[in-house]
């Protein structure tokens, strides 16, 4: 065959493939890409499957109460206990991270030097890096015994440490999402502040905030889906009380920390603790799942557009 | 009259300079206070590192990287478990990438604006914030009793794949979307069609941002502990894993049950401090890789 005509060349290529991989290539990627959505599916589908499992078992009115006795011999499912310790963590851990994130928020995107900044940030996000079960051990074993030495009463596991500890671990989330809100703040409004004779305390309290407020509140409502979802750090130096009290200084257990109990632990597939579990979950992803439409919606809602 | 008017000015003039000045130092005060709480995170950091480092003195060595696990805290050594994370990602690695990488390539150069798309984008920013720990549940459903794969390293990994699936996805969009659009526009101008413009053109632009982002995720799925724990990883293995359907044991796992025993034998919390140190450093060395790639191979247009 000629092979100094172009034009042959190019039809006699499309000839030869014909197009194989035009056809085939997108359905290919397009079924990778459902394997996230199935994912989806799958969790909402093993939860809401065993789940009703569950409820088909135990009253409704038991599942809302206070006693949470899984492993007796007439055990009883109150999931209040439960709902209540990682309700108390959670707002130890927000103590902690929104007033701390935010200052270092404000701190890099508003006061700090651009040399400044390229040192401080890294070392957050190496903060953001470490591993939750290395945190969960700092907690057990040095907040908590420094802990004990200002409160005498204090539990070897109890809620304030890891909640304390968890705050600490979040810190970093708070502060990116919030400095990159801050961040997006047009430099004009900012420069028109300064030039009217604010100084940066007050541009940053009466411009900036305001103006990123949206992005602000959605970090924080991430930071709480966050808290929400954290195991092992409360595993470890919470413990596993199911007690209903909010008496941070004593033992209790969260929803993550009771599914990773009775995993761990030998409840059979198929018994009524078994499914528990995936009430718990259930009750723990709607939860969460709730958070981050929270957070979407008063990102999308209550954006500034400049 | 004018004495009077003079007299006012003045006072006028002093107040606003000690109003000012009242306004200068808050704004001073209030720098400070955010400086500190920046620091109080650079402290804690540092309180951590130098706990667990001066924890691990005298535990950490070779020895321990090369022994089997043992019941007495001084012959307990982590091999298994460095095995098995090693295991563990033979299996992450490639599932994830191959997931990942295609779902990114879907998104940005194939779906067309639509529903779609929309779910695909919404579902796995919202796979992103799903607990770990229920992903756990997850596996413990599908691939350790529906599967049938146990504890096994073949079911931890695909867990862990899913787990970290959003990351690798959302840095690979990202590279993709970075390659410019002339690239590709020169590509098909020599008559390539779509797929080979991908493969040829788009592809190797984009392989240092996929790699940075394969990174990250790789060091999640390394420090990840809650979904290993509810797949049911039993709590001592002697034995070294020799294939993917062994049951096996990571570091995070190992520094878990060793911290948990802490009460009855105070010795494996020096254990555990030991294993962090290597899980750390591990991650510290993969995060400066991603570093390097992103600083040296990352091409700018």
């Amino acid at each position: 065959m000629e092979k100094n005509n172009v034009r042959e060349i190019i039809q006699n290529n499309i000839r030869k493939k014909n197009h194989f991989s035009d056809k085939v290539m997108p359905k290919f990627f397009l079924v990778m890409a459902f394997i996230s959505v199935i994912t989806t599916f799958g969790i909402v589908y093993t939860l809401i499957f065993d789940s009703i499992k569950f409820f088909s078992q135990v009253p409704i009115r038991e599942v809302f109460s206070t006693n949470l006795n899984p492993l007796s011999k007439t055990p009883s499912f109150g999931f209040l206990p439960l709902i209540n310790a990682t309700f108390l963590t959670t707002i130890i851990a927000m103590l902690v991270a929104v007033p701390i994130g935010m200052a270092a928020a404000i701190y890099l995107s508003q006061f700090a030097s651009s040399k400044l900044r390229k040192v401080l940030k890294p070392i957050l996000e190496v903060l953001a890096g470490i591993p939750t079960i290395v945190y969960g051990f700092f907690a057990y074993s040095f907040v908590t015994p420094l802990l004990m030495k200002l409160i005498p009463s204090l539990g070897a596991k109890n809620a304030l440490s890891p909640g304390i500890v968890m705050g600490i671990m979040i810190i970093p989330m708070v502060a990116s999402l919030s400095e990159d809100a801050m961040n997006a703040v047009p430099e004009i409004m900012k420069d028109g502040a300064l030039g009217l004779g604010s100084t940066k305390l007050e541009t940053t309290l009466k411009v900036i905030i305001p103006a990123s407020i949206s992005g602000i509140a959605a970090s924080i409502v991430l930071a709480i889906s966050r808290a929400i979802g954290e195991t092992m750090i409360v595993t470890i130096a919470s413990g596993s009380s199911k007690n209903f009290t909010f008496d941070i200084t004593q033992s209790m257990q969260t929803m993550t920390a009771y599914i990773v109990e009775f995993t761990s632990g030998d409840a059979g597939s198929g018994t009524v603790g078994y499914y528990s579990l995936y009430a718990v979950g259930l009750i723990l992803f709607t939860f969460t799942l709730l958070m981050n439409l929270i957070a979407q919606y008063i990102s999308r809602k209550y954006r500034e557009e400049y | 009259m004018n004495e009077k008017i003079n007299e006012l000015e003045k006072k006028q003039a002093r107040f606003d300079k000690d109003r000012i000045a009242w306004r200068i130092g808050l704004n001073n005060f209030a720098k400070n206070l955010f400086s500190l709480s920046t620091i109080f995170a650079v402290v804690v950091l540092g309180i951590l590192l130098y706990q667990i480092v001066a924890e691990s003195i005298g535990w950490l060595d070779w020895k321990f990287l090369t022994s089997n696990l043992s019941i007495f805290p001084e012959k307990a050594g982590i091999k298994g478990a460095i095995i098995g994370t090693l295991f563990l990602m033979m299996i992450v690695i490639p599932v994830t990438l191959i997931l990942g990488v295609s779902t990114a390539i879907y998104l940005e150069e194939y779906a067309t604006e639509g529903k779609l798309q929309r779910l695909v984008k919404v579902n796995i920013s919202n796979l992103a914030s799903v607990p770990s720990v229920i992903f756990g549940l997850l596996g413990l459903t599908v691939f350790s009793r529906m599967l049938g794969l146990g504890s096994s390293i073949l079911a931890g990994g695909l867990t862990m794949s899913l787990l970290v699936l959003p990351i690798v996805v959302v840095a690979s969009q990202e590279a993709l979307r970075a390659v410019p659009g002339f690239l590709r526009e020169a590509s098909f101008g020599m008559g390539a069609d779509k797929w080979t413009t991908i493969w040829r053109v788009v592809l190797p632009v984009s392989i240092p941002g996929i790699l940075t982002g394969a990174i990250l995720a790789i060091s999640r799925a390394i420090g990840e502990t809650a979904p290993l724990v509810v797949l049911g990883i039993p709590t001592l293995i002697m034995k070294i894993p020799t294939g993917v359907m062994d049951d096996f044991t990571v570091m995070p796992i190992q520094i878990y049950y060793w911290t948990l025993d802490t009460v009855l034998t105070p010795e494996y919390a020096y254990l555990a401090s030991a294993t962090i140190v290597v899980l750390l450093l591990t991650l510290f060395m993969l995060n400066l890789v991603a570093i390097i790639i992103r600083n040296k191979f990352q091409k700018t247009f």
